[in-house]
């Protein structure tokens, strides 16, 4: 069970520019109980992106967007609506915004943050992980986590180490910001590496004070039992 | 004159990278930087290289500092976190050390203590980030100091790796976030230096050219294999090879160091030496270099 929470909208339509056209994704798995997913998702950012002028092509739920090879058979039938998006929404957690962005070769952009595994790991088939930082850069990254494909958790490329797309850490090891760089340039959206991060809260991730456990997940595991 | 006003002069500018010791004996190091100030403008002063445990690099910067030299303290974003990184800059600032150097730092299991947590809550265009903001007298939270820091903020640059296009984005984010000077890792390959220039110069900041005597054949085969963007070209390693003994090995090594920063000097503004326990070669690699003190 991951848990998410929407990001807040502008955040998301800000990373449109603008007239661009979103097709929107929304994961039926864990972002659907925890409201961030699923037809509940789909409510809240369909009016939000055609209000600020971004025409969608087309939205669907999945069930599991963690599943690539599920991800892959069922956006195939919605081919002609994703290819007529400029970018693509993905309401889900990291996982699931990561998988798209392997599936597909446009600009996958997150509508959640994902704020924690919430106790279960390791439900998703495919190699892709979500540093559950709580602060998505997914948009920045192309669709790649920067804290866990780069072993230091970088965010604004790759150190002195990378040689030849390969991670000092060991030989073979793949140099995160190399695939991280690849896929921007892919998509035409190096420009998003000129920007500056600031550093991020730490405490958005993993240990949430009761203060921000707002996500549903929390009142179904923590607050009843109280 | 300092180090910032050196350059801003457009003078050549040298610089020697000094170790902490490895442990609290400091006088070795001391007695190293007494010799070498007569031909070198600053020390610059590892921070843990290589993630081995070695005194921390303020405190050998403040004493030689105290000794009346001038020192770059090196900051890595590997063991502090961001409260650590800022208090120990306030530090640094406080004992007369105006120069840093930010850096990534490598990684904790290269190191002798292989087990040791990676810290890396910001990055090293962060770490220049919190440098500018203590600059302007106020901490990476915006609250306000009681005295600001004055730092001369200097990055890394690695001019040898493939593909370069992503590490020079790096640069030029650093260059924004307040990086005033570059030293690189070391230079064998004078043409592909100066590739790297033809690109890096529009940033409009001094770059020092990272310079390594080599001990030995083996040592070049060794860097090309193990150490990101260091190539010694063949003819370079073969140089090495003829020179048979300790002291052939020596003088061949001051030739292709005065070599090299010969080639690259009139495309940089500087060069940063890091002699790696051959100290005593400084002299006669800037004499045979053409570089008067």
């Amino acid at each position: 069970m991951l848990v998410s929470e929407l990001k807040p909208l502008e955040e998301v339509l800000g990373y449109l520019r603008a007239g661009e056209r979103a097709f929107l994704l929304a994961c039926g798995g864990c972002a659907e109980v925890c409201g961030t997913g699923g037809e509940e998702a789909i409510l809240k950012l369909r009016p939000a992106l055609e209000g600020a002028d971004h025409p969608l092509t087309g939205t669907l739920v999945l069930p599991f967007l963690c599943n690539k090879a599920l991800v892959g058979l069922r956006l195939a039938r919605r081919r002609d609506q994703v290819e007529a998006a400029d970018v693509v929404v993905v309401a889900s957690c990291g996982v699931g915004v990561q998988t798209v962005a392997q599936v597909l070769d446009k600009p996958v952009y997150p509508a959640a943050n994902t704020i924690t595994m919430g106790g279960l790991q390791g439900v998703w088939p495919s190699e892709e992980r979500c540093g559950r930082c709580g602060d998505c850069l997914l948009y920045y990254t192309g669709g790649i986590c920067p804290h866990t494909v780069c072993p230091k958790g970088l965010l604004h490329g790759p150190c002195g180490g990378s040689q030849n797309g390969e991670c000092e850490l060991e030989p073979g090891r793949p140099c995160g910001w190399q695939r991280i760089y690849d896929r921007l340039e892919a998509i035409g959206r190096l420009d998003l590496l000129e920007q500056y991060r600031p550093p991020q809260d730490s405490q958005k991730g993993l240990d949430v004070p009761l203060s921000r456990r707002k996500a549903p997940f929390w009142a179904l595991e923590y607050l009843e039992e109280d | 004159m300092g180090l910032r006003e050196r350059l801003a002069n457009g003078e050549f500018v040298v610089t020697c990278e000094a170790a902490p010791p490895k442990g609290t004996e400091v006088g070795p190091a001391l007695e190293e930087v007494r010799k070498l100030a007569p031909y070198v403008h600053a020390f610059n002063v590892t921070d843990l290289q290589s993630s081995v445990l070695r005194m921390s690099s303020w405190a050998l910067c403040a004493l030689i500092v105290r000794e009346g030299f001038e020192p770059v303290v090196q900051l890595t974003c590997r063991d502090r976190n961001r409260l650590a990184l800022q208090a120990d800059l306030l530090g640094a600032w406080a004992l007369g050390i105006e120069n840093v150097l930010a850096l990534t730092g490598d990684y904790p299991t290269l190191g002798d203590h292989p087990g040791a947590r990676p810290v890396f809550d910001l990055d090293s265009v962060q770490l220049i980030a919190a440098i500018q903001a203590l600059n302007s007298g106020r901490d990476l939270a915006g609250n306000e100091l009681t005295g600001s820091t004055g730092f001369f903020v200097g990055a890394v640059v690695n001019p040898g790796v493939e593909p370069l296009a992503p590490h020079l984005l790096k640069m030029r984010l650093k260059v924004n976030m307040g990086a005033q000077f570059f030293q690189t890792q070391a230079v064998y390959d004078p043409e592909r230096f100066m590739v790297f220039i033809a690109q890096a110069e529009t940033l409009g900041r001094p770059i020092l050219a990272g310079i390594i005597p080599l001990k030995s054949a083996r040592m070049a085969r060794f860097m090309n294999e193990h150490i990101a963007g260091i190539s010694v070209p063949q003819e370079v390693i073969r140089e090495m090879e003829r020179a048979k003994t300790k002291e052939d090995r020596r003088k061949r090594s001051v030739e292709i160091c005065a070599r090299i920063i010969r080639e690259v000097k009139p495309y940089c503004q500087g060069i940063h030496l890091m002699p790696m326990g051959w100290e005593d070669l400084v002299p006669d690699i800037l004499e045979l270099a053409g570089i008067t003190p």
